[in-house]
């Protein structure tokens, strides 16, 4: 080592050039989010139109598969190696990371005033005066069926459970197709797709909601025993060895045309739309009887928040303000068509199909999945009994009755409402 | 006299200088996670406040029925998983070992490897594929079971209370079985030719030489497999949960500790995570482990009768 004092001095120069320059560098700020599959989405069309207006910050999308993300961001806040920016899950997941001190409180920004009650009411406190995340999209169930395959088996879209069934039992006769596409091997789309999209026109949407929480309906009354009893019919019309058929089966074996319909949440659309050759469309879930009001659920799904311990709270607050404008909601509900934007900006689908689900928010009533909003703070957790309740009627090894009453009893045990 | 007991006592410091690397390594990365777990099943989150609260998690999972249910369902099903890898997995094992030590095989090395490759992949990569040739849409199983014309045979194995659990396990046992026919055929590779032409000078031959000379002296490395393959299958999670996911379905019919220990610590869907009952579960399978490698130690292993060779 030569301790050359000029060399030494060059040494040193470089270095203070070094940090001044990395001083004045762009602020690079992380989102971490579940959304895997929107990565491209992000590189390609929304960091861009950011990272245009605001020049002088980078932003970077490191998403995780969505079944680890929580557990993942939970470890990552506690040893403080967390992203900047946090894609939140909606209600106590977010909840809780907001008590711990890990999120911060968004009411404050300017654009938050375009955001209805109920598109807050996922990422706010139970009283409704902390709002702690930006809201960025909502998922709309309903059901996609293939045109086509209407067309050649010579059914119409079902507008009650009735013509439902008649319509599985033609396409189950016709033999071309598997009547409806969905397994029971990953569980959460029999609760999902099945119980939780179907259910709002027994329980009346928000108003049976309201109802649980309250303490005033029970798991064992019947709108909330109905949707089991319609699932319970479901078993003839899935297709063979439905019982090992995982989620991406069932989206292979709809995309392939396969199947004629498909329970679904709005977020398969985009994917959909890539895969499918043939004409997609969708309808909502039948009512009961002719005449009777709809309801679907429109949950409220994604949000971003700022990390409490991110370094550059500016940057991560400028973004999140413009999460808020028109320009965002836009930019990512026709992105990403199938997750609608909660704001209140008026924004027109260019995609058919999305446009399709968008206009179920005028028709009928919207309400959020039953089991999101309190009611799974405890143990057992409601969701994920309800996951494997809505396998075993579909399955048949537990009848709705004895699946509403199991239900029933491990939510009375932890919930006073309820007691 | 004072000076001779003091030159005995003098402190011997290269001892602790060689073992000091090894403890401190073996004392970060265990030693202190153990204690550490342990002392964290003995809290409770209250008011984001750690709370100590003595037993009284180990009182829940196993006085609530809620939790006990679970907690023995996954143990039962453990259990099972043993059991199949005791039958299959290490019989095979020395059969193939037997086998491959036979001098007239030929192709022997081929085998050796082919059979071996399996334990080095990924879990990821075997409850993939192992799904896919069991699906019952894409899978290779229903036609090959067509082709020989029993389809009817065929079922959602994986989707079905019944059979899931016996089918994973029928699955690691193909990814492991490796593992004992190594073990064995080292150990069958280290009996000497003298102690088997001996054997043969006095008649015994063929399978006889097999039960009368090999087994015996195979029966330490048997029972070392044993212990492993115990420790490795209480462990297990990697497996069910590539393959079915946290909430090891369908109804918790694969549900091992590893599962129910993973999907209580780090929380799985809208189920927060709790690490104080997560670490009370971690610190039972520890008990359990430890309770059955003891039961080896002091009641099989001193037993074992051990052959100078």
């Amino acid at each position: 080592m030569n301790h050359d004092p000029l060399k030494r001095v060059l040494l040193a120069a470089t270095f203070a050039l070094a940090a001044g320059s990395a001083h004045a560098a762009d602020v690079t700020l992380t989102i971490e989010s579940w959304r895997n599959d929107d990565l491209p989405i992000w590189q390609e069309k929304i960091i861009p139109a950011f990272e245009a207006k605001n020049p002088g910050i980078k932003l970077k999308f490191t998403p995780s598969a969505p079944p680890e993300y929580n557990a993942v961001l939970n470890s990552k806040l506690d040893a403080g190696s967390a992203g900047d920016l946090i894609a939140c899950r909606p209600f106590d997941a977010s909840l809780s990371l907001y008590s711990k001190g890990h999120l911060v409180p968004v009411q404050g920004l300017a654009g938050m005033k375009d955001f209805s009650a109920v598109a807050k009411s996922g990422w706010s406190t139970d009283d409704g005066a902390v709002t702690y995340c930006v809201p960025v999209a909502s998922v709309i169930h309903g059901f996609l069926y293939n045109k086509d395959a209407f067309a050649k088996v010579g059914v119409e879209v079902p507008k009650t459970e009735a013509e439902f069934f008649a319509a599985l039992e033609k396409i189950k006769k016709d033999g071309t197709y598997i009547p409806m596409a969905m397994g029971t091997n990953d569980q959460w789309e029999a609760a999902t797709m099945g119980y939780n999209n179907i259910g709002p026109n027994y329980w009346k949407g928000e108003e049976g909601r309201l109802a649980l929480i309250k303490g005033t309906q029970k798991l064992t009354d019947e709108p909330w025993v109905a949707p089991y009893r319609q699932l319970a019919k479901w078993k003839p019309y899935l297709g063979d060895g439905f019982e090992a058929q995982t989620y991406p089966d069932s989206q292979n074996l709809f995309t392939l045309g396969r199947a004629a319909i498909y329970p679904a949440g709005s977020w398969d659309i985009s994917g959909f739309n890539t895969q499918a050759q043939f004409k997609m469309g969708a309808f909502y879930p039948p009512v009961q009887k002719a005449g009777d009001e709809c309801y679907i659920s429109d949950h409220t799904d994604i949000a971003i928040g700022m990390n409490a311990k991110t370094k550059n709270p500016e940057a991560a607050m400028k973004f999140l303000n413009w999460v808020t404008t028109a320009e965002f909601a836009d930019l990512y509900a026709n992105a990403l068509p199938g997750f609608f934007s909660l704001s209140d900006h008026k924004i027109t689908m260019k995609d058919p199909v999305a446009q399709e689900f968008l206009s179920w928010r005028g028709k009928c009533k919207s309400t959020i999945r039953s089991t999101y909003q309190i009611l799974s703070r405890g143990t057992p957790n409601l969701e994920n009994e309800t996951w494997n309740a809505s396998v075993n009627v579909i399955k048949g090894t537990e009848t709705p009755e004895a699946a509403g009453a199991r239900l029933q009893k491990g939510l009375a045990s932890w919930y006073k409402p309820q007691q | 006299m004072t000076d001779e007991i003091a030159g005995r006592r003098k402190t011997r410091w290269h001892i602790a200088v060689f073992l000091a690397p090894a403890i401190l390594v073996y004392t970060a990365l265990m030693i202190v996670p153990l204690f550490s777990t342990l002392k964290l099943s003995l809290f409770k989150d209250i008011d984001h406040q750690q709370v100590f609260v003595g037993l009284d998690n180990f009182r829940t999972l196993f006085g609530d029925p809620r939790w006990s249910k679970d907690f023995w369902n996954a143990l039962g099903n453990n259990l099972w998983f043993f059991t199949v890898h005791m039958l299959l997995q290490n019989p095979i094992g020395i059969l193939l070992a037997a086998l491959l030590s036979n001098p007239r095989l030929r192709f022997a090395s081929f085998y050796r490897t082919a059979i071996f490759v399996p334990t080095i992949l990924s879990f990821v990569i075997v409850g993939f594929t192992w799904k896919l040739i069991l699906s019952p849409i894409w899978g290779i199983a229903p036609n090959l079971l067509d082709a020989i014309g029993l389809k009817s045979l065929f079922a959602p194995w994986l989707g079905m209370e019944a059979y899931a659990l016996t089918t994973l396990s029928l699955i690691s046992v193909w990814q492991f079985v490796g593992i004992p026919m190594m073990l064995i055929y080292a150990a069958l590779l280290t009996i000497p030719d003298e102690v088997l032409e001996a054997a043969e000078c006095d008649g015994i031959t063929g399978m006889a030489q097999f039960w009368k000379i090999q087994l015996p002296l195979i029966l330490p490395s048997i029972g070392i497999i044993s212990v492993l393959t115990f420790v490795a299958n209480f462990n297990a999670f990697d497996l069910i949960y590539s393959a079915q996911g946290a909430l090891a379905g369908p109804n918790y019919a694969t549900d091992i500790l590893g599962t129910f220990l993973y999907r209580t610590f780090f929380g799985f869907q809208l189920q927060i995570g709790n690490p104080n009952m997560g670490s009370a579960i971690a610190f039972a399978m520890l008990m359990i482990i430890l309770t059955g490698v003891s039961i080896y130690l002091f009641a099989v292993q001193t037993r074992l009768r051990r052959y100078q060779l």
